[in-house]
């Protein structure tokens, strides 16, 4: 469905299903560069087991018209006001990458709009290279090849994927190729200059979870021990084998993990 | 190995797409035997109908061999994935259905294999789909040709029978201006002398019966997205730009932008016309594909010595390969497909029809039979066997001598080949 933000056209991926609002309501959230058909699988598992289940995009991203914005706090802002548009009072926010920067922020300034959030592949701070946010600048296509090539595991370099017939290092790389000018610089400085992670985190105060993959080079695993014990109460879980494309890679796990995230809390 | 490195070509065909399995550590692919799959659970059955999570339902839409060779040959050629049917035939007309229906119309070349053109030219005009073909040689041509209800370009990479080398880059762009795409056949360059998409082409179809399988035992296609083509740029696609009733109102551009062709040809096409490739023909053509690259090298020297050869011999008035500065095509090819033009060619005896019905039935390595690509030599003689009926003024006009011969260059000793072609053309 298309919303209206900021006099801007909006998409929203709902697996064809309508709004009930007496259904508990799952978010998504996608990375840099990408868009919400990262998460169609979950949505669509969501949306026929009780839950609205809803994928943006982003301003600037997929179908989304606009600007990208290049700031966390702005994204949250304006995360914010699609739930306001679409009357959502509270809502689980499930992010990736960028994607879970902008759910802290947004449940940390929203603390009753949350009421769980699950970040996939995050890490805070998540700074990123010199030559990388350069790339992004002056040669997308080079900084799109970068990310992808660090984004999945050396297993799944050669594939053999949950999906039949899909070769899913291909269709990361072929959509971000998509991306508007611009999308990925200004996702790159948001996810850069993004300080007041570890600060957001001491706010939060509904269930949360950290699914991590133990091969991500993006975001390493490693580097999640002051998120997490920042976090009141989080729940790790580590995917053995998996990188920073945790969806593409692993997206029958992903979902089982958010599974027993959502329901069970 | 590099932390950020992208697998070659050789790598890919003997790894891509596969990993020991889990229970007994099988190196090799195991051939999955089986219509259909068990489910854990009513959930899970009702997911993995409703596309919410990936695995395998019926053998007829997917297949765990099958879906390794989807997966190889679509990272081979630098897709999004790919889809494996029972022929290559099977594949252009899964291509085609997938993007349109009746009055729907191609736009595509002259030169083309005879059973393209019998679909293209016979039996889809019986369904309201019409082609008009043209000389991809004239751009002019092609862009003149195309129609508001035209959804699709197709030419093959080399075509018949006087390998034309389809300038991918200059069609591609004429057909993305009229936001088209480019399909090609690339059966006889196979990803190892050509990888179309990084040429700008959109679809990919093989016959994998011929090189990519390469030992002439198993019939079978591929159907390749290269993801890059933009659907929703106009309204001319509807089949993947609007809600599909036959599955959940899915609107597969949603679904996935790069990805959606291949979601309605599975989810449509192979779900309801069936015709998907079987495991054994997978794994048998898999078997083809570790081994791509040696053969083709193998190929590609193989055939420029014969080439060589036939260029030189008395009894030989013309030999047609891309490689040899007379070809109209062979400043494209040098730039094109530097690593060779195919293997597959034709040449033309002095003495007519006669002598080319003489050539053959002396030969005792070329085998006599209508296929190419296998790792035999195999040989025709157009006039006495595919065009028989024809007269010679007919062969003419089809672009056929009456003494044309066409060679497809097998793996066998380079000597024990020339000394073939030698005592073939000495007893004329």
């Amino acid at each position: 469905m298309f919303i209206a933000i900021d006099n801007q056209a909006t998409f929203i991926y709902t697996a064809n299903r309508e709004i009930y609002h007496d259904q508990p309501s799952v978010l998504f959230i996608h990375g840099a560069a990408n868009d919400h058909s990262v998460w169609n699988m979950q949505c669509r598992y969501f949306s026929t087991h009780g839950w609205n289940a809803l994928a943006i995009d982003l301003p600037g991203h997929g179908q989304s018209k606009g600007l990208p914005l290049n700031s966390i706090s702005s994204l949250a802002e304006w995360v914010e006001k699609c739930t306001k548009v679409l009357n959502l009072e509270q809502l689980a926010i499930v992010g990736h990458s960028m994607g879970s920067l902008i759910g802290l922020e947004l449940a940390s300034k929203t603390n009753s709009l949350a009421n769980q959030l699950a970040m996939v592949g995050i890490n805070v701070p998540m700074p990123v290279s010199d030559q990388l946010l350069e790339a992004s600048k002056s040669n997308p296509k080079v900084a799109y090849r970068l990310v992808n090539q660090y984004s999945f595991s050396r297993r799944a370099k050669l594939g053999k994927n949950d999906i039949p017939g899909l070769s899913m290092q291909g269709v990361s790389l072929k959509l971000m190729n998509r991306a508007q000018p611009g999308v990925l610089h200004a996702d790159f400085i948001a996810c850069n200059t993004y300080d007041e992670g570890i600060s957001s985190a001491k706010k939060i105060n509904c269930p949360n979870m950290l699914l991590l993959g133990s091969q991500d080079r993006m975001t390493p695993a490693s580097r999640t021990k002051s998120l997490s014990n920042a976090l009141p109460n989080s729940l790790v879980k580590v995917l053995p084998g998996t990188g920073h494309a945790i969806m593409a890679e692993q997206p029958n796990r992903v979902t089982e993990c958010l599974r027993k995230f959502l329901v069970k809390t | 190995m590099s932390d950020h490195h992208d697998f070659k070509l050789e790598t890919l065909g003997l790894h891509a797409g596969q990993e020991p399995d889990s229970e007994h550590g099988s190196r090799a692919q195991p051939i999955h035997f089986t219509t259909s799959y068990v489910f854990p659970d009513t959930d899970t059955a009702a997911s993995l109908f409703n596309m919410e999570r990936g695995g395998h339902v019926y053998s007829r839409i997917s297949n765990p061999t099958t879906a390794v060779l989807e997966e190889r040959i679509s990272a081979m050629e630098g897709g999004v994935g790919a889809i494996a049917t029972a022929s290559g035939q099977a594949a252009l007309h899964l291509a085609i259905t997938t993007l349109m229906g009746q009055g729907g119309h191609i736009v595509a070349s002259r030169s083309l294999y005879g059973g393209s053109h019998n679909l293209l030219q016979y039996t889809m005009p019986r369904f309201g789909i019409k082609t008009t073909f043209v000389n991809f040689r004239a751009h002019d041509s092609v862009a003149a040709a195309i129609k508001p209800e035209t959804r699709l370009i197709f030419s093959e990479t080399l075509g018949n029978p006087g390998l034309d080398v389809l300038n991918i880059p200059a069609i591609a762009e004429l057909a993305h201006q009229h936001q088209l795409p480019l399909m090609v056949d690339s059966t006889f360059t196979t990803p190892y002398l050509i990888k179309p998409f990084a040429h700008g082409a959109d679809l990919i179809m093989h016959s994998a019966t011929k090189f990519l399988g390469g030992h002439g035992v198993a019939i079978g296609g591929l159907l390749i997205d290269g993801g890059d083509f933009d659907w929703t740029q106009s309204d001319k696609f509807a089949t993947l730009t609007q809600p599909y009733t036959g599955f959940h109102d899915m609107v597969f551009t949603d679904e996935s932008p790069v990805a959606a062709f291949l979601l309605r040809a599975r989810r449509e096409g192979l779900r309801d016309f069936g015709a998907c490739m079987s495991p054994m023909n997978a794994f048998q053509i898999m078997q083809g594909v570790e081994t791509l690259s040696p053969r083709m090298q193998r190929h590609m020297e193989n055939t420029r010595t014969v080439v060589a050869f036939l260029q030189d011999h008395e009894s030989v008035r013309e030999v047609i390969y891309p490689e040899l500065p007379e070809h109209a095509d062979h400043a494209l090819a040098t730039t094109l497909l530097p690593k060779g033009s195919g293997a597959v060619f034709t040449f033309e005896l002095k003495d007519g029809r006669e002598a080319g019905q003489r050539f053959i039935e002396r030969l005792k390595i070329f085998s006599h039979l209508a296929n190419v690509g296998d790792a035999k030599s195999l040989v025709i003689h157009p006039a006495s066997t595919t065009h028989f009926r024809m007269s010679d003024e007919d062969l003419l006009a089809a672009g056929i001598a009456a003494g044309t011969v066409r060679l497809s260059i097998g793996l066998e000793n380079i000597d024990d080949l020339l000394d073939d072609l030698k005592q073939a053309l000495k007893s004329r």
